[in-house]
Protein backbone atom coordinates (compact mmCIF):
# COMPACT_ATOMS: atom_id res chain seq x y z
CA UNK A 1 0.00 0.00 0.00
CA UNK A 2 1.38 3.51 -1.49
CA UNK A 3 2.21 5.98 1.78
CA UNK A 4 -0.73 8.47 2.00
CA UNK A 5 0.78 12.00 0.68
CA UNK A 6 1.33 14.51 3.10
CA UNK A 7 1.81 18.10 3.25
CA UNK A 8 1.21 20.49 0.02
CA UNK A 9 0.17 19.77 -3.76
CA UNK A 10 3.07 19.55 -6.46
CA UNK A 11 2.28 22.43 -8.32
CA UNK A 12 -0.04 25.35 -8.25
CA UNK A 13 -2.84 23.24 -6.43
CA UNK A 14 -4.86 19.89 -7.00
CA UNK A 15 -5.55 20.25 -10.43
CA UNK A 16 -2.11 20.90 -11.65
CA UNK A 17 -0.56 18.12 -8.78
CA UNK A 18 -3.07 15.83 -11.17
CA UNK A 19 -1.42 17.38 -14.25
CA UNK A 20 1.78 16.89 -13.17
CA UNK A 21 1.66 13.45 -12.27
CA UNK A 22 -0.04 12.21 -14.87
CA UNK A 23 2.33 14.11 -17.42
CA UNK A 24 5.50 12.61 -15.61
CA UNK A 25 3.36 9.31 -15.81
CA UNK A 26 3.05 9.44 -19.84
CA UNK A 27 6.87 10.56 -19.95
CA UNK A 28 8.16 7.81 -17.78
CA UNK A 29 6.41 4.83 -19.72
CA UNK A 30 7.46 6.72 -22.93
CA UNK A 31 11.32 6.79 -22.20
CA UNK A 32 11.87 3.88 -19.46
CA UNK A 33 13.45 6.23 -17.34
CA UNK A 34 13.33 10.03 -16.46
CA UNK A 35 15.32 12.00 -14.22
CA UNK A 36 12.83 14.35 -11.49
CA UNK A 37 13.13 15.41 -7.95
CA UNK A 38 12.86 12.64 -5.34
CA UNK A 39 9.49 14.08 -3.94
CA UNK A 40 7.57 13.60 -7.68
CA UNK A 41 9.24 10.76 -7.76
CA UNK A 42 7.50 9.11 -5.21
CA UNK A 43 4.54 10.48 -5.49
CA UNK A 44 4.39 9.42 -9.32
CA UNK A 45 5.27 5.87 -8.19
CA UNK A 46 2.31 5.05 -6.97
CA UNK A 47 0.18 6.33 -10.52
CA UNK A 48 2.52 4.44 -12.93
CA UNK A 49 2.28 1.23 -11.28
CA UNK A 50 -1.64 1.34 -11.02
CA UNK A 51 -1.43 2.35 -14.80
CA UNK A 52 0.73 -1.06 -15.22
CA UNK A 53 -1.90 -2.97 -13.17
CA UNK A 54 -4.48 -2.20 -16.02
CA UNK A 55 -1.94 -2.75 -18.11
CA UNK A 56 -1.32 -6.25 -17.02
CA UNK A 57 -5.41 -6.77 -17.52
CA UNK A 58 -5.32 -5.08 -20.89
CA UNK A 59 -9.17 -5.12 -21.14
CA UNK A 60 -11.08 -2.22 -23.18
CA UNK A 61 -12.43 -1.12 -19.52
CA UNK A 62 -9.12 -0.35 -18.30
CA UNK A 63 -7.61 1.16 -21.39
CA UNK A 64 -10.29 3.77 -21.22
CA UNK A 65 -9.34 3.95 -17.34
CA UNK A 66 -5.58 4.47 -18.42
CA UNK A 67 -7.08 7.15 -21.05
CA UNK A 68 -8.06 8.98 -18.73
CA UNK A 69 -4.86 9.91 -16.83
CA UNK A 70 -2.46 9.31 -20.15
CA UNK A 71 -3.50 11.40 -23.17
CA UNK A 72 -1.36 10.09 -25.18
CA UNK A 73 -3.15 7.17 -27.42
CA UNK A 74 0.59 6.10 -28.17
CA UNK A 75 2.03 5.92 -25.14
CA UNK A 76 -0.94 4.24 -24.10
CA UNK A 77 -0.38 1.29 -26.79
CA UNK A 78 3.23 1.05 -25.82
CA UNK A 79 1.89 0.66 -22.18
CA UNK A 80 -0.49 -2.21 -23.24
CA UNK A 81 1.65 -3.94 -25.64
CA UNK A 82 5.28 -3.97 -24.69
CA UNK A 83 5.38 -2.54 -21.03
CA UNK A 84 2.20 -4.43 -19.76
CA UNK A 85 3.09 -8.45 -20.99
CA UNK A 86 6.44 -7.92 -19.82
CA UNK A 87 5.45 -7.86 -15.76
CA UNK A 88 2.93 -10.85 -16.05
CA UNK A 89 5.11 -13.06 -13.53
CA UNK A 90 5.74 -9.92 -11.49
CA UNK A 91 3.12 -9.11 -8.40
CA UNK A 92 3.86 -5.29 -8.62
CA UNK A 93 7.38 -3.32 -8.05
CA UNK A 94 7.39 -2.16 -11.18
CA UNK A 95 9.35 1.08 -11.08
CA UNK A 96 13.02 1.97 -9.43
CA UNK A 97 13.65 4.77 -7.78
CA UNK A 98 17.23 5.58 -7.45
CA UNK A 99 18.72 8.90 -5.70
CA UNK A 100 21.45 10.77 -7.16
CA UNK A 101 22.10 13.28 -5.11
CA UNK A 102 21.13 16.94 -5.17
CA UNK A 103 20.00 19.11 -8.24
CA UNK A 104 22.86 21.74 -9.12
CA UNK A 105 20.80 25.47 -8.72
CA UNK A 106 18.24 25.01 -6.36
CA UNK A 107 20.27 22.10 -4.38
CA UNK A 108 16.90 19.92 -5.14
CA UNK A 109 17.18 15.70 -3.71
CA UNK A 110 17.13 14.59 -7.52
CA UNK A 111 15.86 10.73 -8.34
CA UNK A 112 15.68 8.86 -11.27
CA UNK A 113 12.61 6.48 -11.62
CA UNK A 114 12.54 3.76 -14.12
CA UNK A 115 10.87 1.00 -15.63
CA UNK A 116 12.33 -1.97 -14.37
CA UNK A 117 13.61 -3.72 -18.05
CA UNK A 118 13.42 -7.81 -18.07
CA UNK A 119 16.27 -9.63 -16.55
CA UNK A 120 14.92 -8.73 -13.52
CA UNK A 121 13.47 -11.87 -11.47
CA UNK A 122 10.46 -10.74 -9.86
CA UNK A 123 9.48 -12.23 -6.34
CA UNK A 124 7.10 -15.03 -8.35
CA UNK A 125 9.85 -16.21 -10.60
CA UNK A 126 12.06 -16.84 -7.68
CA UNK A 127 9.16 -18.66 -5.70
CA UNK A 128 8.48 -20.34 -8.69
CA UNK A 129 11.92 -21.83 -9.18
CA UNK A 130 12.30 -22.30 -5.24
CA UNK A 131 9.17 -24.75 -5.34
CA UNK A 132 10.81 -26.35 -8.51
CA UNK A 133 14.03 -27.01 -6.67
CA UNK A 134 11.99 -28.28 -3.76
CA UNK A 135 9.22 -30.67 -5.71
CA UNK A 136 12.38 -32.49 -7.58
CA UNK A 137 14.26 -32.72 -4.07
CA UNK A 138 11.14 -34.16 -2.47
CA UNK A 139 10.09 -37.29 -4.10
CA UNK A 140 13.67 -38.81 -2.39
CA UNK A 141 12.32 -37.81 0.95
CA UNK A 142 8.38 -39.10 -0.27
CA UNK A 143 9.75 -42.19 -0.78
CA UNK A 144 11.70 -42.55 2.79
CA UNK A 145 8.86 -41.68 4.41
CA UNK A 146 6.20 -41.63 2.31
CA UNK A 147 3.11 -40.42 4.62
CA UNK A 148 0.00 -39.42 2.74
CA UNK A 149 0.79 -35.87 4.17
CA UNK A 150 3.54 -35.27 2.39
CA UNK A 151 2.07 -36.87 -1.28
CA UNK A 152 -0.47 -34.18 -0.86
CA UNK A 153 2.47 -32.01 -0.82
CA UNK A 154 4.19 -32.98 -3.84
CA UNK A 155 1.16 -33.52 -5.71
CA UNK A 156 0.54 -29.64 -5.43
CA UNK A 157 4.34 -28.67 -5.91
CA UNK A 158 4.10 -30.54 -9.19
CA UNK A 159 2.04 -28.23 -10.92
CA UNK A 160 3.78 -24.97 -10.73
CA UNK A 161 6.78 -26.86 -10.57
CA UNK A 162 6.42 -27.53 -14.33
CA UNK A 163 5.73 -24.13 -14.92
CA UNK A 164 9.02 -22.82 -13.17
CA UNK A 165 11.13 -25.65 -15.09
CA UNK A 166 10.14 -25.17 -18.55
CA UNK A 167 10.68 -21.14 -18.57
CA UNK A 168 14.42 -21.43 -16.45
CA UNK A 169 17.00 -24.00 -17.52
CA UNK A 170 18.90 -22.95 -14.18
CA UNK A 171 16.40 -24.06 -11.41
CA UNK A 172 17.19 -27.97 -13.28
CA UNK A 173 20.97 -27.29 -12.93
CA UNK A 174 19.91 -25.73 -9.33
CA UNK A 175 17.53 -29.37 -8.75
CA UNK A 176 20.36 -31.51 -10.31
CA UNK A 177 22.88 -30.15 -7.65
CA UNK A 178 21.10 -30.40 -4.63
CA UNK A 179 20.26 -33.83 -5.42
CA UNK B 1 0.34 45.72 16.58
CA UNK B 2 2.87 45.12 19.15
CA UNK B 3 6.63 45.94 18.04
CA UNK B 4 10.09 45.73 19.41
CA UNK B 5 10.93 48.36 21.54
CA UNK B 6 14.47 48.78 21.11
CA UNK B 7 17.05 47.89 18.38
CA UNK B 8 18.54 44.22 18.91
CA UNK B 9 21.91 44.89 20.00
CA UNK B 10 24.93 43.17 17.96
CA UNK B 11 26.36 41.03 20.83
CA UNK B 12 22.69 39.53 20.99
CA UNK B 13 22.42 39.03 17.56
CA UNK B 14 25.51 37.56 16.96
CA UNK B 15 25.06 34.89 20.30
CA UNK B 16 21.87 33.90 18.95
CA UNK B 17 23.80 33.31 15.56
CA UNK B 18 26.40 31.18 17.00
CA UNK B 19 24.07 28.10 17.46
CA UNK B 20 23.29 28.02 13.94
CA UNK B 21 25.89 24.79 13.11
CA UNK B 22 26.50 22.64 10.57
CA UNK B 23 26.97 19.32 10.73
CA UNK B 24 29.51 16.92 8.28
CA UNK B 25 27.39 14.80 6.08
CA UNK B 26 27.86 11.39 6.60
CA UNK B 27 29.69 9.46 3.87
CA UNK B 28 30.00 6.20 3.04
CA UNK B 29 32.81 4.66 0.58
CA UNK B 30 31.68 3.49 -2.45
CA UNK B 31 31.30 -0.39 -3.73
CA UNK B 32 32.80 -0.27 -6.94
CA UNK B 33 35.28 2.92 -6.75
CA UNK B 34 36.14 3.26 -3.48
CA UNK B 35 35.34 6.48 -3.53
CA UNK B 36 33.15 8.75 -1.05
CA UNK B 37 29.50 9.13 -1.73
CA UNK B 38 26.04 9.82 0.17
CA UNK B 39 24.40 6.85 1.58
CA UNK B 40 21.14 5.49 -0.26
CA UNK B 41 22.65 7.80 -3.27
CA UNK B 42 24.48 6.62 -6.35
CA UNK B 43 27.81 7.46 -6.33
CA UNK B 44 28.46 10.22 -8.20
CA UNK B 45 31.93 9.17 -9.38
CA UNK B 46 31.31 6.33 -10.90
CA UNK B 47 27.68 6.34 -11.62
CA UNK B 48 26.74 3.17 -10.30
CA UNK B 49 24.22 2.24 -6.99
CA UNK B 50 23.66 -1.13 -5.99
CA UNK B 51 25.98 -2.36 -8.53
CA UNK B 52 24.20 -0.64 -11.34
CA UNK B 53 25.66 1.74 -13.65
CA UNK B 54 22.36 4.59 -13.17
CA UNK B 55 24.04 7.30 -14.42
CA UNK B 56 26.19 8.14 -17.59
CA UNK B 57 29.90 9.11 -16.23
Amino acid sequence: MPTPTKGPRLGGGPAHEKMILANLASQLFEHGRITTTETKAKRVRPLAEKMITFAKKGDLASRRRVMTVIRSKGVVHTLFTEIGPRFAERDGGYTRITKIGPRKGDNAPMAIIEVLVEGTPGKKAVVNEATATAAKAAPKAVAKKAPAKKAAAKSDDAAPAKKAAAKKAPAKKAAAKSK
Amino acid sequence: MPVPKRKMSRSNTRSRRSQWKTTATTLVLCERCREKKRPHVACGTCGTYNGRQVLDV
